[in-house]
């Protein structure tokens, strides 16, 4: 058939405007929501615009754990926001409790303070990832791998099983006890204001009006991420480790049979997502200093929302749906309605499953007979 | 007609059970304390009946049932609490008025979609939309004029009366608000893929929530009081009613499933392309399978927010969300005996024992000792507690062997028959 | 039996200029094809020439980029699958699709149900209208059964059949469907020989019993030119013989398709001695 040529009342009928239209109508009201009053304050609009970074990049560290997870044995795993709050919890008392951050000048006396600091700093931010790690390939060891070939549900259920024992577990008051705990970060945080030019922010002043504040802690966190990221795209694409998982995800069986060891990839691949968790729970707990038992289950479910907007099983999805969901968060709640933000950021994530139902990177569903 | 033994077998017990629930606690042997949790188990039986349905039989993973427990729940809490609190029937005829033209506005809709080819999903989720508004408007414009009228014809009744007369329609109608928002929320999102589909419910949960967290400052039900919560509902949620409506959900359920209908929505479960190529349209089967699971969810909710006479958001968390899942894949996910029993058994267990067993001050333990519990049973019995049990009546029946009849055709051509492998 | 059947007749299936891309890929090109009434065609090439996507086309599942499909005069464009069995076209799938969980009679109770004459509320009440419909259209399900001598059969779980019983199961089903055009992908695949007999016993029965047309894929090259009467060759996405069983076998394309162009030159040098000597 040549493409038939389509009368008015048939374009009408056939014609997808209706639904396009309804998308249009969604995204100029958001534009016209947010513009409206950014408009009148385009220096807050850049600072919540750089909020929205801070936060999307955090959000980046723990959903590529959902994702390489999920990529490898399609498993939600419920368990990843908890391993965050572990994260952050082993970096609260590395710091708080036991003062790892100053190892270097306990060791080394003499050395200069920025340095000190900055290896203690990593210290921490690597106990965390290793502990999590550790946390994770154990949770996987005990909770996922006796079901491996089990429905997949029954896997479901056990992850959130386990999420919910982490949480309560921790809360008991032995543990982290069930409050609110206010952390101490590393370092000291340092401001910047933007204002004809970069100047330093003194303690205890408020900047002068209109200008745009960042700190150490968003470079840090930029920082830290992307070496994570670009490291776990190494790890990925170059190594054989990576070439193991990317085979093993694509087919199980096979890989076995090219002489892979499944079982240890994915232990391996647990692992690797668990640490960027951890990384991202100290990250988080330095940005937003306090925290509590509960602290895995909102973020890890932003996080997961992320992974799936970009894709669920692709990494650069699961990064760019984190900084997505980052500025959606705080747009919305900073120009539409605070207490609505978690409905927006869902409502974001199913307008874009229903215009790609496999998520913005992910593959489509091959549908074979 | 004749009753089988099956069903006695079934029955007899069943609402024995029930009866003597009810006698012992008019008899004061069991506390209101423990009746409340059965009350509570029966709820969650028919949630997950429901989610049965939706993920056990449909194949749907579905995450979005606290949402629509939670939709029934205040829908059928802010009739009777209209009805007891203001006299008034408004909540009753406002939302009877908007569920009944809504249901009108889908059907015409449909039809009309049924009639244009090639519309995609999201023009034909506008359309829905379209076809909502317009029929919410004209029937709160329409309620307006009947309010008064319906709140006198109920004065004329004695007041007790007229008050299980609101309730019964409250439960209805909570179910009939849920089973609505279901048919529009789940119109595009059954179109995803299996995970997909359980974020994008889990999702709807998410929203559900906090939208009541705002009721009062968004939605603009100052009775609901937001993230205060709901007080001042009637705890009218009696043992019989429960069991009435437990009964018939589970006559539902049941009847449903042993017919055609049924076995179309586990063809879907079981291999959607050969459905398809069996001329099942799935996503008809899908639809229908999530609505009413959800209209049964909607039910529930109105039972249970007239059990304690007060609502929390809080109580309609997603992390709650889960339970529902739990207990089906507990009881054995398409076994109804199996759902029923472990709704019960979860109510009583978590609930009670754990909370009376545990001593002071480990109150807490109780969902460190619960996630175990989960772990341990997922690991020793992954096919759920009671397997693949069902009792006699719910089960599908085979019928006997067909016997070819008056040898002449049937035999002819079974003799025919080439490649007799076995 | 003609090379052309006759062009009065009215077609049971005409496929025109059909074209599906996915992506940059063409799976089928410009295929064409017509099937009368009562006919037994063959479609055949190798791994990969599109076949099962013609398949696909045909039934719904995917949606052509381009071209004509009609069955009965009437073109399948923008019907969904199930609407195109209830027209009366049935397939079956190259790798078995049954309903692993349930039981036979239950897979051949589920291909009655487009014609099941109860509503849900009927079901739902259990009225008497349910009881006669369900009696009815069991009763039906079980005879048909028993036309394949499975009836004894029909409380096991398909899945645990085995492997030739689960293909005629198979094959029963979509035939409860009633359909006029049958489909069958592979039905012959991974069978031994003795069993691959049976199946060709049984795809003649099946037609004459039930008055069917059928198209069939096919890999095995004795199945298709024992039973087909026409048969259409096809190699990436695009036909490259149609004919008489006898055509096809002597046809240079096919065989080069089949066995590279080496042998295809092989062959052609034989059948010149062939004919020398002839």
């Amino acid at each position: 058939m040549e493409h038939e040529r389509l009368n008015f009342k048939d374009r009408i009928i056939k014609g997808k405007w209706i639904g396009k239209l309804f998308l249009v109508m969604i995204a100029l009201l958001a534009i016209w929501g947010i513009g409206s009053k950014a408009i009148y304050n385009p220096q807050l609009f850049i600072q919540q615009i750089i909020n929205g970074l801070q936060l999307g990049f955090v959000y980046a560290l723990i959903a590529l754990g959902y994702t390489m997870v999920y990529g490898i044995v399609r498993l939600i795993n419920f368990a990843h926001g908890d391993v965050f709050m572990v994260g952050a919890m082993v970096s609260y008392f590395a710091v708080g409790v036991f003062h790892l951050q100053q190892w270097p000048s306990a060791v080394f006396p003499g050395i200069p303070l920025y340095l000190s600091l900055t290896i203690g700093t990593i210290t921490v931010i690597l106990l965390s990832m290793i502990v999590c790690a550790i946390l994770a390939m154990v949770i996987e060891k005990i909770a996922y791998k006796p079901l491996r070939n089990a429905p997949r549900i029954s896997a479901l259920i056990t992850a959130i099983g386990m999420s919910f024992f982490l949480e309560y577990f921790g809360a008991l008051p032995f543990v982290f006890t069930p409050n609110f705990i206010p952390y101490k970060r590393p370092f000291d945080i340092v401001t910047w204001y933007v204002n004809n030019g970069v100047h330093q922010l003194q303690a205890g002043k408020a900047p002068p009006q209109g200008s745009v504040i960042f700190s150490n802690i968003l470079l840090i966190i930029v920082l830290v991420t992307i070496i994570l990221v670009l490291a776990l795209t190494y790890i990925v694409q170059r190594t054989k480790v990576g070439k193991a998982m990317r085979a093993s995800s694509y087919d199980k069986a096979t890989s076995r049979l090219m002489g892979i060891n499944v079982d240890g990839i994915i232990s391996i691949t647990f692992a690797i997502g668990a640490a960027l968790a951890g990384a991202g729970g100290v990250l988080y707990a330095t940005a937003y200093p306090s925290v509590f038992f509960w602290m895995g289950m909102i973020p890890g479910l932003k996080a997961f929302i992320a992974a799936v907007l970009g894709g669920i099983g692709s990494i650069p999805g699961a990064f760019v749906g984190a900084l997505i969901m980052g500025q959606a968060e705080v747009l919305a709640a900073g120009y539409i309605s605070t207490p609505m933000r978690d409905a927006i950021s869902f409502s974001i994530l199913i307008l874009v499953l229903l215009i790609r139902p496999t998520g913005i990177f992910g593959e489509p569903e091959a549908e074979k007979a | 007609m004749k009753i089988q033994r099956s069903t006695l077998a079934f029955w007899v017990p069943f609402i024995g059970l029930l009866v003597l629930v009810q006698v012992l606690s008019s008899v004061g042997i069991l506390s209101n304390f423990w009746v409340t949790l059965l009350k509570i188990g029966a709820v969650m039986s028919i949630i997950c009946l429901g989610l049965n349905l939706i993920y056990g039989f449909n194949g749907q993973f579905s995450l979005g049932q606290w949402g629509f427990y939670a939709i029934g729940a205040y829908a059928g809490a802010d009739i009777t609490y209209r009805w007891t609190q203001l006299h008034s029937a408004s909540g009753l005829v406002v939302v009877l008025l908007v569920v009944l033209l809504v249901a009108l506005a889908f059907i015409l809709v449909s039809k009309l979609m049924s009639r244009l080819r090639g519309l995609d999903t999201l023009s034909g989720f506008t359309l829905y939309i379209i076809g909502l508004l317009m029929a919410a408007v004209i029937a709160i414009f329409i309620g307006r004029y009947l309010i008064n009228p319906i709140t006198n014809l109920l004065n004329l009744l004695p007041l007790n009366i007229a008050s299980q007369i609101v309730f019964f329609f409250a439960v209805l109608l909570g179910g009939g608000v849920a089973a609505e928002v279901s048919y529009i929320f789940g119109f595009p999102v059954l179109t995803l893929g299996s995970d997909y589909f359980g974020i994008a419910t889990l999702g709807f949960s998410i929203i559900v929530k906090v939208l009541l967290d705002n009721s009062d400052t968004l939605l603009g039900f100052e009775e609901m009081k937001g993230a205060r919560g709901m007080i001042g509902i009637p705890k009218m949620t009696s043992w019989i009613w429960v069991s009435i409506f437990l009964v018939i959900v589970i006559i539902v359920t049941r009847n449903l499933l042993h017919s055609t209908h049924g076995r179309a929505i586990i063809s879907v479960r079981e291999d959607e392309i050969a459905a398809k190529a069996m001329g099942i349209n799935i996503s008809q089967q899908k639809t229908i399978t999530f609505v009413l699971g959800s209209f049964f969810a909607g039910l529930a909710g109105a039972l249970y927010a007239h059990v304690n006479g007060f609502l929390h958001p809080n109580t309609f968390s997603f992390i709650k969300t889960f339970d529902p899942m739990i207990i089906i894949v507990f009881g054995g996910l398409g076994s109804v005996t199996g759902t029923v029993a472990a709704a019960f058994t979860w109510a009583l267990v978590l609930e009670g024992l754990l909370r009376l067993v545990l001593p002071q001050g480990f109150e807490t333990w109780r969902y460190v000792i619960y996630p175990l519990l989960l772990l341990v049973l997922m690991l020793l019995r992954p096919q759920g507690l009671f397997g693949t049990f069902e009792f006699p009546y719910l089960r599908q029946i085979l019928p006997p062997i067909f016997q070819p009849r008056n040898s002449a055709k049937p035999t002819e051509t079974v003799n025919e028959i080439p490649g007799d492998g076995a | 039996m003609t090379d052309q059947p006759d062009p009065t007749l009215q077609t049971m299936l005409e496929i025109k200029g059909l074209t599906k891309e996915f992506g940059g890929l063409k799976a089928v090109n410009n295929f064409d094809m017509e099937i009368y009434p009562g006919e037994l065609v063959g479609l055949i090439g190798p791994n990969g020439a599109g076949k099962t996507t013609i398949f696909n086309l045909i039934t719904g599942i995917y949606v052509p980029t381009r071209g004509i499909i009609r069955f009965k005069n009437t073109n399948l464009m923008g019907f969904q699958p199930h609407e195109i069995t209830q027209m009366g076209i049935a397939r079956t799938f190259q790798n078995i699709r049954l309903f692993p969980n349930l039981t036979v009679l239950d897979n051949v109770r589920i291909a009655y149900h487009i014609h099941a004459g109860y509503s849900m509320v009927d079901a739902i009440l259990h009225n008497r209208r349910y009881d006669q419909q369900e009696k009815a259209l069991t009763e039906k399900a079980q005879e048909f059964l028993s036309v394949f001598n499975m009836h004894t059969r029909q409380g096991e779980i398909a899945k645990n059949l085995p492997y030739g019983e689960q293909r005629r199961l198979e094959i029963a089903r979509a035939l409860a469907a009633s359909p006029e055009l049958l489909l069958l992908d592979e039905p012959a695949a991974g069978m031994n020989p003795k069993e691959v007999a049976e199946l060709m016993d049984l795809i003649h029965f099946i037609r004459e019993r039930f008055n069917l047309t059928i198209l069939l894929i096919e890999h095995q090259m004795r199945v298709v030119m024992g039973i087909c009467e026409r048969i259409t060759v096809m190699d990436f996405g695009e036909v490259i013989a149609r004919g008489t069983p006898e055509v096809i076998q002597n046809d240079e394309k096919v065989i080069e398709a089949y066995l590279g162009r080496g042998a295809a030159a092989i062959s052609q040098q034989l059948r010149e001695k062939r004919s020398h000597v002839a």
